[in-house]
């Protein structure tokens, strides 16, 4: 008697054994902690609480521990586990105005109240390799000699006498108008109205999305939505595949707190801080005969410090407002099912790599029909070729 | 930072702790599936949760059992559902995991089948992921379960009244090819204007001499939608029709969920002067001599060498019980395909 | 509204009860004209059939608004469904998700409720119909997906013209209302798909069938 042999589920389990192996490395060298990722590997875990929408630094760090620091598999495991969290409720509206600034830049005015707040960012770093974080572990992270004022003349050989730059010492205005609020004020800039009866945002997680799509599922989507995506959309915006001229009105990076108000209390409870990036990007608008020429604005809003990911979203935003501004939608950017549809990455990962999942059976479908058709295709060639001689007469 | 304890109560908006169909599982139903947290993740250790039977919340399953009643009620039209994030990957089976986890029950028996066979894979993950979650009795006797996960096939061995299938969908609209808009393909199938697709068919016919789809054949249901029965090979597609059992069809990506109630006509699509036909081989199983099953084709060496098996692990299988031997079951052995025992 | 004291008990163990009565309507709504029971033990409010609060239990949520008589809708009926399912009891049948009628009273015609639209026909009520009983009736024979052949139903006290309304429904395929019959801890399905055919030719043995 014969039986089918059957290895499925011992090399499964051995595919856990052998990945758990390769996350761990080298065993002589120490193993990453939580905490150090959570502490030094920050932007990436913004990115991952961003595409996992899930706010949780921990959480995120543990994701990117467990996925060997790849992004969109630790975004997978952020999704998978924020869908089984039950919903308590819904915050009150964060006010960015209100941000404890961490960095703030604006490319439309020279100066402005509150003033251009560098703050910690790689804009002015040359890419040069710091060899000094290389295998000495003494040195501050993240102050670069080329932008510390300090440069090589005060470090030692090793690198690590760097001392915290000067403008670091300056305490910040404690008002800082938002750029758009600015234009807003003069009447030039388009102005944000809620939909009637300000209802609940839409949540694309909670429900299916059909098009066209209200601007609230547009920025949940892109909220999180592949950086990588977006950046290429973005870019192709600037390029020419969608006829918006960009200027960045504000770029802020800082802590928002959170507030919610209990039922039975009626009042606002703070819930604590979020980090947040946000950028408005102002565009330009002719206007109509009923309308006075105003700008048009983007809107972007990340978790954590991810600058590249807000300015993405707020290009692709104002491309997606093309209907309500009676625009031509020729281009993907402009497009909100192709937008909407092909963002999420980790969607759009788990079907491109599902092609190697066994596809054997439609294969040989495929091959039963090409050899079939290959096999008549010759049938009738060699029966042509016989009532040649007899055509020629 | 944000967690689930420092929030204090429901809002009116949201799903209310307070009602009292959504009070948590008994204990003896609610399954760990996370490994404790390591020593070293300090800053971390938190809460583990705890799943709810079967995976999905309570108010996620009734999301779903609302779809599927809309679905039986309306056969092979799609309907929109709140797909929730899974923790396999999209494209991977989450509709008809979706699907299973808001229908199972301590009463049922699990069969799952990927390419047919039991042991591939993703089958064997996707049958681990209930015995973790739902603690479910599986099999692999396609007459013994009562619900069957199925991923591009169709058993064999026909199926029985109160039989479940619950089919793995990548892309649930058949029109998808000709029109890549959701916002068009759904006016299509509102007003039933089909004729895009006979097009494309036609023009197939007028290139090859036949229509050259070969799985995720489309198919007419009840007279009235165009339906995509997943990618099945068109082999499967009659077995569909007027099936005595419920057919479930779940795209988690897409976020769809279609259905065939039993008794149901499910036609595939052709034309009056190019009938619809399947696929035929030209010799039959080697390891159990069936002329009648779907083959798979292994090569068995690098001189084109090959043998054709069934798909269907099980029916194989079964015939192979009954005595039937096909002409290079004594070979199969030496390639591990199956193994000899001894009586 | 009553005391939560005065409310009667829900499902004990709701996930498997729900589980239970969600696959008695799956089989209801997928083989239409079968009776299906519904073995949840639960206390119904007064004016709920047994089977119609257990659906109700089993489907309804925060998410699903639903349409009662006026006279359920203020009685304890109301109160039981808002306690248990935390579901929003509305007075416009066109808005329900689920709607609730006694089949024997004229009003409301199940026209009033929602068809689903053109696009979205899974947009439609689901009339959960309450009758005297499920059998004993004028017999009706039913055809469509779900049907192998032919099937006969004969509920008992629906209103003249129910069956001309059910017919007129099936009428408006892929739209429409599906419907659910409930008596006692049973229920029949009737979806729109089903087509009504006329009563004559059932006869008393073929009605022993089901």
């Amino acid at each position: 008697m014969y039986v089918a042999v059957k290895g499925g589920e011992a090399a499964i389990l051995a595919t856990h054994d052998l990945i758990a192996e390769a996350r761990r490395g080298d065993q002589s060298v120490p193993e990453l902690s939580v905490a150090q990722i959570r502490e030094q590997m920050g932007l990436a875990c913004a990115r991952v609480m961003n595409e996992g929408s899930l706010y949780d630094l921990d959480l995120a760090a543990l994701a990117l521990k467990q996925a060997q620091g790849d992004a969109i598999e630790a975004a997978f495991l952020m999704r998978a586990y924020r869908t089984t969290l039950p919903r308590f409720g819904s915050s009150e509206p964060v006010d960015t105005a209100m941000m404890a600034i961490r960095r703030r830049v604006s490319a439309t005015y020279k100066d402005l109240p509150g003033g251009q707040v560098l703050g910690p960012t790689y804009d002015y770093t040359h890419r040069l390799f710091d060899f000094a974080l290389m295998d000495t572990p003494d040195v501050m992270v993240g102050l670069d000699p080329t932008i510390s004022g300090q440069g090589t003349s005060s470090t030692n050989a090793s690198g690590d006498a760097r001392v915290k730059p000067e403008h670091d010492a300056r305490a910040l205005d404690a008002t800082m108008p938002r750029v758009p609020d600015i234009l807003g004020a003069e009447g030039l800039m388009e102005a944000e109205v809620p939909i009637e009866g300000d209802p609940r945002p839409f949540d694309l997680t909670r429900e299916p999305i059909s098009f066209p799509a209200e601007r609230d599922v547009r920025l949940q989507a892109m909220a999180r939505g592949d950086e990588g995506f977006l950046l290429g959309l973005g870019y192709s915006v600037q390029r020419g595949f969608g006829g918006n001229h960009p200027f960045v009105g504000e770029i802020r990076v800082g802590e928002v707190s959170v507030e919610f108000v209990p039922e039975e209390l009626g009042f606002a409870v703070d819930l604590g801080d979020l980090t947040l990036t946000e950028c408005q990007m102002v565009n330009q608008f002719a206007g109509s005969k009923d309308v006075a020429p105003q700008f048009t604005r983007g809107y972007g809003l990340s978790f954590g410090h991810s600058e590249r990911k807000a300015m993405s979203m707020s290009l692709v935003d104002r491309a997606l407002k093309a209907r309500e501004f009676g625009e031509a939608a020729d281009y993907p950017a402009q497009q909100d099912e192709f937008v909407l549809y092909h963002s999420d990455n980790v969607e759009a990962a788990g079907f491109v790599e599902h092609l190697k999942l066994p596809h054997y059976v439609d294969f040989q479908g495929e091959l039963e029909l090409i050899r079939r058709i290959r096999r008549e295709r010759e049938q009738r060639a060699a029966s042509e070729q016989e009532t040649l001689p007899e055509a020629a007469e | 930072m944000m967690t689930a304890q420092t929030i204090l109560s429901p809002h009116p908006e949201e799903p209310r702790s307070g009602v009292s169909k959504d009070a948590p599982a008994r204990s003896e139903t609610s399954f760990e599936t996370k490994p404790p947290a390591s020593p070293q993740d300090e800053g971390c250790g938190e809460t583990k949760p705890a799943y709810n039977y079967a995976y999905l919340d309570e108010q996620t399953k009734r999301m779903i059992r609302r779809a599927l009643l809309k679905a039986v009620a309306v056969p092979g039209y799609q309907v929109p559902f709140g797909s929730r994030e899974m923790p396999l990957a999209r494209g991977w089976g989450t509709g008809g995991i979706q699907i299973t986890a808001a229908i199972i029950g301590p009463d049922d028996t699990l069969k799952v089948i990927d390419q047919g066979a039991d042991d591939t894979t993703n089958a064997v993950s996707i049958r681990r992921f209930f015995q973790q979650t739902a603690a479910v009795k599986t099999t692999e006797a396609t007459d013994e379960a009562t619900i069957i996960q199925t991923r591009h096939r169709i058993p064999e061995a026909p199926l029985n009244p109160g039989q479940i299938m619950v089919y793995q969908v990548p892309m649930p609209e058949p029109l998808r090819k000709l029109e890549p808009r959701e916002a068009e393909t759904r006016k299509m199938h509102a007003w039933a204007e089909y004729g895009l697709m006979q097009v494309k068919l036609y023009e197939n016919i007028a290139r090859f001499g036949e229509v050259t789809t070969t799985y995720d054949y489309p198919v007419l249901v009840n007279g009235r939608y165009i339906m995509a029965p997943s990618p099945i090979p068109k082999f499967d597609n009659p077995k569909m029709h007027m099936s005595p059992s419920l057919q479930l069809f779940g795209a988690g990506r897409e976020k769809r969920i279609y259905a065939l109630p039993p008794h149901t006509s499910v036609k595939s699509l052709d034309f009056d002067d190019h009938p619809f036909r399947i696929q035929s081989w030209t010799e039959p199983c080697g390891l159990c001599g069936a002329g009648d099953s779907y083959l798979d084709e292994v090569i068995t060496d690098d001189h084109g060498g090959r043998m054709f098996v069934c798909s269907d692990s099980h029916h194989c299988e079964t015939r192979r019980g009954q005595g039937h031997r096909g002409a290079m079951l004594a070979d199969a052995s030496a390639l591990h395909l199956v193994e000899e025992t001894k009586p | 509204m009553l005391p939560q004291s005065q409310i009667g008990a829900g499902f004990s163990d709701p996930v498997f009860q729900s589980q239970a009565a969600f696959r008695a309507l799956l089989a209801a709504l997928s083989e239409p004209g079968t009776r299906q029971v519904m073995t949840s033990p639960v206390t119904p409010p007064q004016g709920l059939e047994a089977a119609t609060a257990i659906a109700l239990l089993a489907l309804a949520d925060y998410e699903t608004p639903i349409w009662l008589t006026p006279a359920l809708r203020d009685g304890p009926a109301g109160a039981w469904l808002r306690f248990h399912c935390g579901a929003t009891l509305i007075e416009n049948p066109a808005d329900a998700a689920f709607a609730v009628i006694d089949g024997a009273t004229d009003a409301p015609l199940l026209s009033t409720f929602s068809i689903g639209t053109d696009q979205f026909p899974d947009r439609s009520t689901t009339v959960i119909v309450q009758c005297a009983g499920l059998e004993g009736g004028r017999s009706v024979t039913l055809s469509g997906p779900g049907i192998a052949d032919t099937r006969l139903v004969a509920p008992d006290g629906l209103r003249s013209g129910f069956w001309a309304e059910v017919a007129a429904n099936a009428e408006l395929y892929p739209l429409g209302v599906d419907l659910v019959l409930s008596h006692g801890n049973t229920i029949i399905g009737l979806p729109r798909s089903t087509q009504i055919a006329s009563p004559e030719h059932a006869s008393p043995e073929m009605l022993e069938t089901y």
